[in-house]
């Protein structure tokens, strides 16, 4: 391929993405701040202060990092599965397919509107969190690093859901069934370390492990792994999805008839 | 001269086996102005999705400009701009936003692209909607946009499928002047209809698609002479002499049968003096089935049926 990425295209379908969100913001960027105002309020300050100290910090600063985490997770999963499939579904995919469009700039337009709401919200998440706690840093590299590689990764996953989905109820089966539960199972509210030896080594498995604390070591300076294990598991991830989705819109799952 | 579209051994099998192209071969000459022209189901929107890379084609080839979909789809896609049979946008957003990104799909600069929406917008009388979302724009106003949209990129071949569909006939006329107005600027259009008389006001050559396969490929003149004639068969009281007709062209098929081919207007009177001072007389007499006029028969009917239903 001459040149893979197309950018006057790539930027106009990031445009589209964001302006998406932006124009349905009531549905996009405000209930997350809500149920995170919500567990700030319930798990932080009057469940929490019974808690005492987790990870040698406030229970309250414990859980911040991954409750960021987790909506940088849910909002860059939902926003590119919801886009993707209802332009595949209005057929207004169309538009890019019959133009020169290569598929990596489609890929990447789409995951670059995911990543950029997601952002948005872990912005307007830490905000609020600033009313319940202090946050302080120890590495702001790790956490860039982490929020992207996580952003980037969950909104693949939204893509490669959004391009098998048939149905509007095909892109809230993952995120019940597959996407809550690990991010609940994912060390967002305890420290894995509270677990039995069997569960611990379970608890290896789920890949938000890994994003949770590489967040968290950002801002608390201590993880239930270590930093490094969490970036190399996020990069993999990453070049898998990556790969997978693209030679799925090449083959044309879903797509061209 | 250059073919804006050359299409060889075409052949479209989707899954589930239904074999909707039985190789079709079509050849549009740059600045033509041609139609496609079949019943529903015949091939038209299937053609145009392999020529658009909508659909992947089973067999055959089709190049644009020259330029080999197989090998440079690109190029292909640069020199073509889609008016697809459904409304295909993204029904949320606003006239000028779908144009504008369509035109950032091709690469276009937002700046120019933005000066060429005002052009095209304005063109089409879209210009005032620009700030409307696509989904409260009428039907004519929807499909408009949708020419708009296919132009922003200046493509040099516009293929509309079905383009009128649902249009009332006020602005099936000025939508039919401005594809004329674009045509003679340069631009090569294929459209797909099922109204003979749309693609008689518009077009120089026609193909005629049925069943997947093409029937017809002619320019408009010889195609409407062709429909024009009628083909009878005569049963003849048998003679010694054959029959000698000068009014009408005649065939001999046996000793007491022959065909005539006769303009509708001029009708049969004059065969009928020649045969009898020929002291010949007439049995019976038949209208031969022609395979042209009955889909032309099935053509005009769906298109009424249509046209109550719009
Ligand atoms: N996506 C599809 N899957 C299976 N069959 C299809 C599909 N699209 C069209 N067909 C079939 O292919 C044939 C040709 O359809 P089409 O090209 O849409 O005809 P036209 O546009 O001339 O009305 C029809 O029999 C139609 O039912
Ligand atoms: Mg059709």
């Amino acid at each position: 391929m001459k040149n893979p990425i197309h950018f006057t295209a790539l930027k106009t379908i990031w445009i589209k993405e964001c302006t998406r969100f932006l124009r349905i913001w009531v549905q996009t960027l405000v209930p997350p701040a809500i149920t995170m105002t919500l567990y700030f309020i319930i798990f932080g300050s009057l469940i929490g202060s019974r808690i005492g100290e987790m990870g040698g910090v406030s229970y309250m600063e414990f859980i911040v990092p991954g409750l960021i985490m987790m909506s940088v997770i849910t909002n860059a999963y939902s926003n590119v599965a919801a886009s993707f499939f209802s332009a595949k579904f209005q057929r207004n995919l169309e538009e890019m397919l019959v133009a020169p469009v290569s598929n990596i700039t489609i890929i990447l337009g789409y995951v670059g509107g995911g990543v950029a709401r997601s952002l948005i919200v872990a912005v307007i998440v830490t905000i609020v969190s600033g009313f319940f706690v202090e946050l302080n840093i120890q590495s702001y590299g790790m956490i860039i690093i982490t929020v992207l590689l996580t952003a980037t990764l969950f909104a693949l996953g939204g893509l490669l859901n959004a391009m098998f989905a048939k149905t509007f109820d095909d892109i809230s089966i993952i995120p019940t069934f597959v996407l809550t539960p690990l991010t609940y199972l994912g060390g967002v509210f305890y420290s894995i370390t509270l677990l039995p030896d069997f569960w611990q080594a379970v608890s290896q498995v789920n890949p938000i492990i890994y994003m949770v604390n590489g967040f968290r070591y950002g801002f608390i300076g201590v993880s239930d792994i270590a930093p490094t294990v969490a970036i190399g598991v996020l990069v993999i991830f990453n070049l898998a999805f990556f790969v997978l989705a693209w030679w799925l819109l090449r083959r044309g799952t879903g797509t061209r008839t | 001269m250059t073919n804006a579209l050359e299409i060889k051994g075409l052949r479209k099998i989707y899954r589930g086996g239904l074999v909707a192209l039985k190789g079709v071969d079509l050849i549009v000459r740059e600045g033509d102005f041609y139609a496609l022209l079949g019943p529903n189901g015949a091939g038209k929107s299937t053609t145009i999705g392999i020529i658009s890379s909508l659909v992947n084609k089973t067999e055959g080839s089709v190049k644009v400009f020259g330029y080999d979909l197989d090998t440079h789809i690109n190029e292909v896609k640069q020199h073509i701009g889609l008016v697809p049979q459904e409304f295909n946008f993204n029904q949320f957003e606003t006239v000028e936003q779908i144009v504008v990104n369509q035109a950032g799909y091709y690469g276009v600069s937002r700046k120019l692209a933005r000066e060429r929406a005002e052009k095209y917008l304005t063109q089409l009388g879209l210009w005032e909607k620009r700030d409307d979302r696509a989904r409260t724009l009428s039907g004519g106003m929807k499909r408009r946009l949708m020419i708009a949209r296919a132009l922003l990129h200046e493509p040099k071949l516009l293929i509309l499928d079905e383009p009128t569909a649902g249009v009332d006939i006020e602005l099936r006329r000025s939508m039919w002047e401005f594809l004329t107005r674009i045509n003679k600027q340069g631009v090569t259009i294929i459209l797909t209809t099922h109204y003979l008389e749309e693609a008689e006001m518009l077009c120089r050559n026609i193909g005629i698609i049925d069943k997947g396969q093409i029937i017809e490929n002619t320019t408009m003149k010889s195609l409407l002479g062709k429909l024009n004639i009628e083909t009878f068969v005569l049963d003849l009281e048998s003679s010694e002499k054959a029959p000698d007709i000068k009014s009408a062209t005649a065939r001999i098929i046996d000793d007491h049968t022959i065909e005539v081919d006769v303009a509708k207007s001029a009708g049969l009177n004059s065969v009928f003096n020649e045969l009898s001072e020929q002291g010949i007389k007439v049995l019976s007499m038949r209208n031969k089935a022609n395979r042209l006029e009955e889909l032309f028969v099935n053509l005009v009917e769906q298109g009424r049926e249509t046209k109550e239903q719009a």
